[in-house]
């Protein structure tokens, strides 16, 4: 549920050059976005298109060549609690407890024992994995571990989400209990999440706006509103509709042809 | 944000779990790795036993030889010689060499791999010295280490410690290296910096490759004993080896090999099981 009173997300005129070899890659051409605090934003576009490369610059783990991104009112500089970064290979601490993953935030400010306790115990409900809190990663389904993964960031107080391709490793059946999951706990939370994913449904069931990313260099295409009242019922016709509208567009900036093909009767 | 997050309904409220399997074949599989594990040396001694009496050789002894040594070693009793019943003072001495070796090259090892491993600018100072230090036997070191410390116990204990110093630094190293940089992102991300990432992120993901270069060391340390004490120290297995040779009394020399060979059997089981307690959240650390 947006919310215009919170600072909002603002990436500004943001631009990416990698460097390989003797070759300059243009992975980013000025991106100017802003995204509503408490917004859920799904990033679609084809493979390459700068998606990954953008939410490691709004995460601060890569700098951009030009351009700022705002968090929280404040410029950011590097990587911070207030934007919890939620990997598509989960990158837990494979070492640690569930439990011991999800503090691991809260428990670099040295906060009293019991308050430890009361993150953790809130945390573990809140993904139901109260009965793995004492597991390793390794003895955890995938779709546990990425469970464990959300709630690690939340557990810090991020108040964005950035989430890259998080459900691509999972099975459709996991996958959608955990879009569910992420739909309660973002309205219940009121977190922003910006939400990397390569399937369109995905895109259409959970965002409140879809940015439609094109190659060649990387830039925002198209800035979709989905307005369909939630929670949102795949099978509906409405929800089709919505569905094929992205889909036209996403497949128009990837190859022109498509969409020709497409109309013409079989 | 995260005012106040309440239970989820349904879906959220548990994840399921898959039943337990129960292994029957367990304990039948252990037994069966025991009795093969004991027999091929029972096998190894019968050749040697054979060999000996159908060689008629009198500079190899026979197995019946070296146990009565062995017996005379521990217990005494039978040659009541200088060497009767000597046998703890000789492992105590020897361990203290072995142990002040291998902790001292543990205690730099560890810390400056970690280091080597994280900080560019000390790669590009100590690689290439380390790459140049690294292939001189340890051998080469025993005149200079006996100028440096003299004849004694501390030359014995630089030997182990240079043995074992560079599997530890270059598996540490290596440990470190091999992280996935999505640890140390995820810990940035969520606080953590400084030497706070050093104990709570680089050690800990390096432990499995340190285990790995600690038990290479402590297999190196026990080796370069007998080179150790070669630098003229009157106890310890290694010296009874020596002594064995310059005296002629190959049965003590065997004894003394099968002494170093158990201890070092033994003591690697302590290791291994301290690195499976320790490491047993990951999946691929099972020796
Ligand atoms: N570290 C890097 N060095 C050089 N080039 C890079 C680097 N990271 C990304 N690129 C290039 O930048 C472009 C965008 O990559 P990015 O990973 O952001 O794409 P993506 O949209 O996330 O793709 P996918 O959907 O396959 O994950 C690609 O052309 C890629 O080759
Ligand atoms: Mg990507």
């Amino acid at each position: 549920m947006p919310d215009t009173k919170r600072p909002p997300l603002i990436i500004r005129g943001v631009t990416k050059r990698f460097t390989v070899g003797d070759d300059e890659i243009e992975a980013l051409s000025r991106i100017d976005v802003t995204i509503d605090a408490g917004q859920f934003v799904c990033l679609i576009g084809a493979s390459g298109c700068g998606k990954s490369t953008l939410l490691r610059i709004v995460a601060g783990f890569d700098e951009p060549t030009s351009g700022d991104v705002f968090s929280q009112g404040k410029q950011i500089t590097g990587p911070g609690s207030d934007r919890g970064m939620v990997f598509q290979d989960y990158a837990l601490f494979p070492w640690m407890t569930v439990r011991d993953n999800i503090v691991f935030g809260p428990r670099q400010r040295k906060p009293p024992k019991a308050e430890i306790d009361d993150i953790a115990s809130e945390y573990l409900k809140m993904v139901g994995l109260e009965r793995f809190a004492d597991r390793y990663p390794s003895q955890l389904s995938g779709g546990m571990k990425q469970r464990v993964a959300i709630a690690r960031v939340l557990a810090n107080n991020a108040s964005t989400l950035l989430m890259d391709e998080p459900f691509g490793a999972l099975d459709a059946l996991t996958r959608e209990q955990l879009q569910h999951e992420l739909f309660q706990i973002w309205s219940r939370t009121g977190v922003t999440v910006i939400f990397v994913t390569h399937s369109v449904e995905e895109a259409v069931l959970l965002a409140d706006r879809v940015l439609v990313m094109s190659a060649g260099p990387g830039r925002i295409a198209n800035d979709i509103r989905i307005e369909l009242p939630r929670p949102r019922d795949v099978s509906s016709p409405e929800f089709n509709a919505v569905r094929r509208d992205v889909a036209r567009r996403l497949t128009s900036h990837l190859a022109p042809r498509a969409l020709e093909t497409e109309s013409q009767p079989t | 944000m995260n005012e106040h997050v309440t239970a989820l309904p349904e879906a959220t409220q548990s994840a399921p779990e898959a039943p337990a399997v129960r292994r029957r074949s367990e304990w039948i599989e252990k037994l069966k790795s025991i009795a093969l594990g004991a027999g091929f040396p029972i096998l190894l001694v019968l050749l040697w036993h054979f060999a000996v009496a159908a060689t008629g050789t009198r500079l190899i002894p026979s197995p019946r030889q070296v146990a009565v040594m062995m017996y005379d070693f521990s217990f005494g009793g039978i040659y009541d010689d200088a060497f009767s019943a000597t046998i703890l003072t000789h492992i105590w001495k020897s361990m203290t060499r072995v142990y002040g070796g291998f902790f001292l090259a543990a205690a730099i090892g560890i810390p400056l791999g970690l280091m080597i491993g994280r900080l560019k600018i000390l790669r590009q100072l100590l690689d290439p010295t380390i790459n140049v230090l690294r292939p001189i036997p340890v051998t080469a070191w025993l005149p200079l280490s006996m100028i440096f410390f003299g004849l004694g116990p501390n030359a014995a204990i630089f030997l182990v410690f240079l043995g074992a110093f560079y599997p530890i630094l270059l598996n540490t190293t290596f440990g470190v290296r091999s992280v996935d940089p999505r640890l140390f992102e995820a810990a940035a991300m969520l606080g953590c910096s400084g030497s706070a990432m050093f104990r709570q992120i680089v050690f800990p993901a390096a432990l499995p490759s340190i285990f790995n270069g600690l038990r290479i060391a402590h297999g190196f340390a026990w080796i370069l004993i007998v080179v150790g004490e070669m630098t003229g120290v009157p106890t310890g297995l290694g010296s009874v080896i020596m002594d064995g040779r310059t005296l002629s009394r190959t049965d003590l020399v065997v004894t003394g090999m099968i002494v170093i060979g158990a201890m070092g059997f033994m003591t690697d089981r302590i290791i291994v099981s301290i690195s499976n307690r320790v490491l047993s959240w990951s999946p691929q650390h099972h020796a």
